[in-house]
């Protein structure tokens, strides 16, 4: 059916271009000296059409912006983020500036001076006033972004040690995800691909047995994070790259075999606020609605209907993969400190895992 | 002697007082002798159509090619973009195209990930390299620059066949049992490295490696060529400084090109070994399919430092070819000088050094240290400057002129507006702080795709639409070029803009369908409309391939100088022949922007036409 549709809307659009081109090339005087080089019939023609687009381009924008707004992530749930999206929304309206006077001056321009018989261009070939201005300003405001964004870039990076952190470990593999807490005594067991095979294949991510550190690892596979506490990801691959990306948390690492990388950030919202958030709570009803549409034309077809969507903090993997790679995911739960505790109180250590 | 005639009339035909062919004839050189008897030789078929050492066929042979490349690798986009918007559908083109990959015509995901891999590789690679690079590098330079052929012309044929090998073995690994190459056009290992990890990384990815090996090979002869002919076979009188853009650009493409080329085929060499000789360069510490792999040691950073450190020069090679073509167009057009004709050189310049020194930002968040990510960060914004300075030179050269709307002009503009659109998001994306969350999402898809691939693309019809009547002798049909504009030029961004949106919502590339993450449901919508404006866009270049073709045939004959352009191509007979100008090479004695210089008559004056007494060349 939507083949049909595609194709039929194909053919219907060659048709168009072709009645066009037909409509064009009657509606012209029949013209001798035709030699497919722009008259100034042409050029007042495209100019005007130059003018258009610009308004497309601005109508474009408006428009994306009302109607699609409201997918871009809602504000950040993590300490740094907040800086993130401050320095994000400081280079959007630096950029928007520009944009939109650079697109208005191009498109004006190509309008304004269109050419025809009579006008004669102006021979201005150089001038070194504009080029200085030109080459100066932009210095001024990158010099402006880049020490702005170097200091958030070296504030979110600096990982600095401390007791206090919890230590995660976020193990990939083709095609989930897994995470291993550090248990009582706060230090991860030395781990490698080489001990996968152990204890019938029950040491899931590959903890040395012969580390006493690792006995009081708890490997999971939903992750919860106590809120107001920062947390160092130590993030390993066992096959191929992956990428730890949680985006309400503006964090990132790629996940590469053979390397442990670190990520740390203080997430500052549970998931319970996050729900009660208007916006979220605006963007579920809305996603509900679609799948609720989606849901009936499911039942009519005699499919199982969707679940209904509840928001949840991700863990998503943003480095191709493998076939799978669009759906390896993990549920984030952020917490409470004393629902944390219980939480992790209530999961297996490595030890008791295997034996 | 009867060219001769007919080539002074046609001068004549356009009003230019000085009579250029006598002028001539009065500064002979030496060398140029042996060539009068070239049109004497007999020409084969074969010497002429395919093992042709003639650089205005080869390159047609280029253009052709990449565009027969052009026309697989955006058909494939079109394909997967009907997935993205209705997902795990079924479409009756999938089963005829892609056969046992789409049962019951129902899209495989890892068909999918080959399908963006070829789309990537071909688009970069064959279409906006060589196609673009290739096609206009080959006509323009010697042509511009008053030689009668590329510095050795037999080079320059094995570069075109060793590129023709390279998209035989392309297309062909698209037939190999277990799929071509689907590790993205990255080919980061080990997921290209293992074939336990998805079935392309097989047969595919070898074949894909040995393609691009034949690639860099033609792309090195070819760009080693450009160079030896730009520096040592410029007519008399062409200065550096009398260069049009164009070859500035070409020949500045070209020194990229073979410095960072050899790089990527280092990086393939190893891969290679990785794959097949059981070294360890990009592999350590693997679990895979239920067994530990021996590899010990590696790295698959140190892969992407060096696929990088092309990667990103890449980027350049394919857009300045772009920007030199869009600089001689908007110039003839606007019937103006380029704006800042040192500038431009300048920024030309400084770009490419730059290029080579970025490639970090497609690494902030592999585990590089952050330190050197704030390095490249300071490198990457940089460029923003000659950028800057380009957009505004081509605004300033608009400004005040008399601009004709041939449809080579109106690309060219397109091509200033997706530059500015698509560059402006690089400074977010270069940034390495606000790179953490847009890396590697919809947001980056949207940014490269404007910036290089939809410039370079209008640059590619740029050239095309301008130099067509030097190309084939005829004139394409200008209605058909205006709607095949305005349609692209609407879908373009109509593709692009609202992917801007995907991308901040945080939903990552290179994903199948977003319907495991119910979070993803309401973007769901944009990709509908985003599909619909790609089929759009991909309609309106079916105008242009019926353009292109028919016009070969039936199209209007071209006068010598349809664009009353100053540069010397357009003094060299239509008629095809070997050696370029019948009798001796004209001299050049000044610039190539002279349009609507006071004191002219006409609102053009050539390169080869001299200075008149009192007349003063400007900054040379």
């Amino acid at each position: 059916m939507t083949l049909l549709l595609v194709l039929t809307s194909l053919i219907l659009i060659s048709i168009a271009v072709w009645q066009l081109t037909k409509i064009l090339e009657l509606s012209k005087p029949i013209d001798y000296e035709n030699n497919e080089i722009a008259t100034d019939k042409d050029n007042d023609m495209q100019g005007k059409l130059m003018f258009l687009f610009l308004i497309f381009i601005y109508g474009l924008t408006i428009f994306s912006f009302f109607k699609y707004g409201d997918v871009i992530l809602p504000e950040s749930a993590s300490v740094h983020g907040e800086n993130y999206d401050r320095l994000l929304w400081f280079s959007f309206s630096v950029i928007f500036f520009v944009q939109t006077i650079t697109q208005a001056l191009l498109h004006y321009f190509a309008f304004k001076y269109r050419g025809n018989k009579k006008r004669k261009a102006l021979f201005f070939a150089d001038s070194n006033f504009l080029e200085g201005v030109w080459t100066i300003i932009p210095t001024i405001a990158l010099a402006g972004l880049i020490l702005y964004g170097l200091f958030t870039w070296v504030d979110i990076m600096t990982i600095e040690e401390n007791d206090e952190a919890l230590v995660v470990e976020l193990y990939a593999q083709q095609f989930n995800w897994k995470a291993r807490y550090a248990g009582e005594d706060g230090v991860l067991g030395d781990a490698n691909v080489r001990f996968l095979q152990d204890f019938d294949g029950k040491n899931l991510v590959g903890i040395d047995p012969t580390d006493r550190n690792g006995d009081d690892d708890i490997v999971v596979q939903e992750l919860h994070l106590p809120v107001n506490r920062e947390v160092v990801f130590r993030i390993r691959s066992q096959d191929v790259l992956h990428s730890a990306f949680m985006p309400h948390f503006r964090a990132q690492m790629n996940a590469v075999p053979g390397m442990i990388n670190q990520f740390a950030f203080i997430p500052n919202t549970t998931t319970q606020e996050m729900r009660l958030r208007p916006e979220i709570v605006e963007k579920v009803k809305k996603i509900n609605k679609i799948r609720f549409d989606k849901s009936e034309e499911l039942i009519a077809s005699g499919d199982f209907p969707l679940d209904p969507y509840e928001f949840d903090f991700l863990l998503l993997c943003n480095k191709i993969c493998g076939a799978s790679h669009y759906n390896m995911q993990m549920k984030i739960i952020v917490e409470t400190e004393e629902k944390f505790n219980k939480w992790i109180d209530e999961q297996q250590t490595f030890k008791e895992f295997v034996q | 002697m009867a060219q001769k005639n007919n080539r002074r009339a046609k001068i004549v035909g356009t009003d230019i007082e000085v009579d250029i062919t006598e002028k001539k004839d009065v500064i002979i050189e030496s060398h140029d002798e042996d060539h009068e008897h070239d049109h004497h030789h007999k020409e084969t078929f074969i010497t002429k159509y395919i093992f042709s050492i003639d650089h205005k066929m080869i390159s047609k042979q280029y253009l052709i090619t990449g565009l027969i490349m052009g026309i697989v690798g955006i058909a494939m986009s079109l394909l997967f973009r009907l997935q993205l918007a209705w997902p795990e559908e079924s479409f009756g083109i999938f089963d005829v195209l892609l056969g046992k990959w789409a049962t019951d015509g129902v899209m495989d995901p890892n068909v999918y990930l080959a399908l963006v891999t070829i789309h990537g590789t071909i688009m970069v690679f064959f279409v906006l390299t060589a196609g673009l690079s290739g096609t206009f590098s080959n006509l323009l330079i010697p042509l511009q620059i008053g030689a009668r052929d590329m510095a050795s012309g037999f080079l320059n044929m094995i570069s075109y066949w060793l590129f023709f090998i390279s998209s035989a073995i392309m297309i062909a690994s698209l037939f190999v049992e277990a799929g071509p190459a689907a590790a993205g056009w990255t080919i980061y290992p080990p997921l290209s490295a293992l074939p336990q990890a998805q079935p392309g990384s097989a047969a595919g990815m070898t074949l894909w490696l040995v393609s691009m090996a034949f690639f860099i090979a033609s792309s090195l002869l070819a760009a080693l060529n450009y160079i030896v002919t730009v520096l040592n076979l410029r007519t008399e009188g062409m200065t550096m400084t009398r260069l049009p853009l164009t070859v500035w650009a070409f020949l500045v493409t070209a020194i990229i090109g073979v410095v960072s080329f050899p790089v990527l085929l280092s990086a393939a060499l190893l891969l290679i070994m990785d794959r097949s000789f059981g070294t360890s360069f990009f592999l350590s510490d693997i679990f895979i399919q239920g067994e530990v792999l021996h590899y010990q040691g590696g790295s698959p950073v140190l892969f992407e430092h060096l696929f990088w450190f092309l990667g990103h020069p890449e980027v350049y090679i394919v857009l300045l070819p772009a920007l030199g073509i869009a600089s001689e167009v908007i110039s003839t057009n606007a019937r103006k000088p380029i704006f800042g004709y040192r500038a431009m050189v300048g920024s030309i310049l400084a770009i490419a050094f730059l290029s080579t020194i970025v490639w970090g930002h497609h690494m902030f968040i592999t585990g590089m240290n952050p330190f050197l990510g704030s390095v490249f960060t300071f490198t990457t914004l940089l460029i923003a400057i000659p950028s800057a300075v380009k957009a505004f030179n081509y605004i300033t050269t608009i400004w005040k002129g008399n601009i004709q709307f041939n449809p080579g002009m109106l690309f060219a503009i397109g091509l200033v507006s997706t530059f500015i659109t698509g560059g402006l998001t690089g400074i977010i994306l270069g940034d390495s702080a606000l790179d953490i969350n847009l890396h590697d999402t919809y947001f980056v898809v949207a940014h490269f795709h404007l910036v290089m691939g939809i410039s370079a693309l209008y640059g590619l019809f740029a050239g095309v639409y301008h130099w067509y009547p030097r190309m084939f002798g005829r004139m394409m049909n200008k209605n058909l070029g205006y709607i095949h504009f305005w349609i692209t030029a609407i879908s373009a961004y109509g593709v692009f803009f609202p992917m801007h949106f995907v991308g901040m919502a945080g939903l990552p590339r290179r994903y199948y369908t977003n319907t495991n993450f119910p979070y993803f449901d309401d973007v769901a919508n944009i990709n509908v409309v985003i599909t619909l404006f790609a089929l759009l866009a991909g309609a309106a270049q079916l105008v242009f391939l019926y353009n292109f073709i028919s016009s070969m045939f039936y199209g209007k004959k071209s006068i010598m100088n349809p664009w009353r352009s100053n540069t010397l191509e357009w003094t060299a007979p239509i008629k095809h022949m070997h050696g370029n100008w019948p009798g001796k090479i004209p001299h050049v004695f000044r610039w190539p922007y002279d349009y609507s210089k006071p004191g002219s008559k006409d609102d053009f004056i050539p390169q080869n036409v001299p200075l008149k007494k009192g007349e003063k060349e400007l900054q040379h």
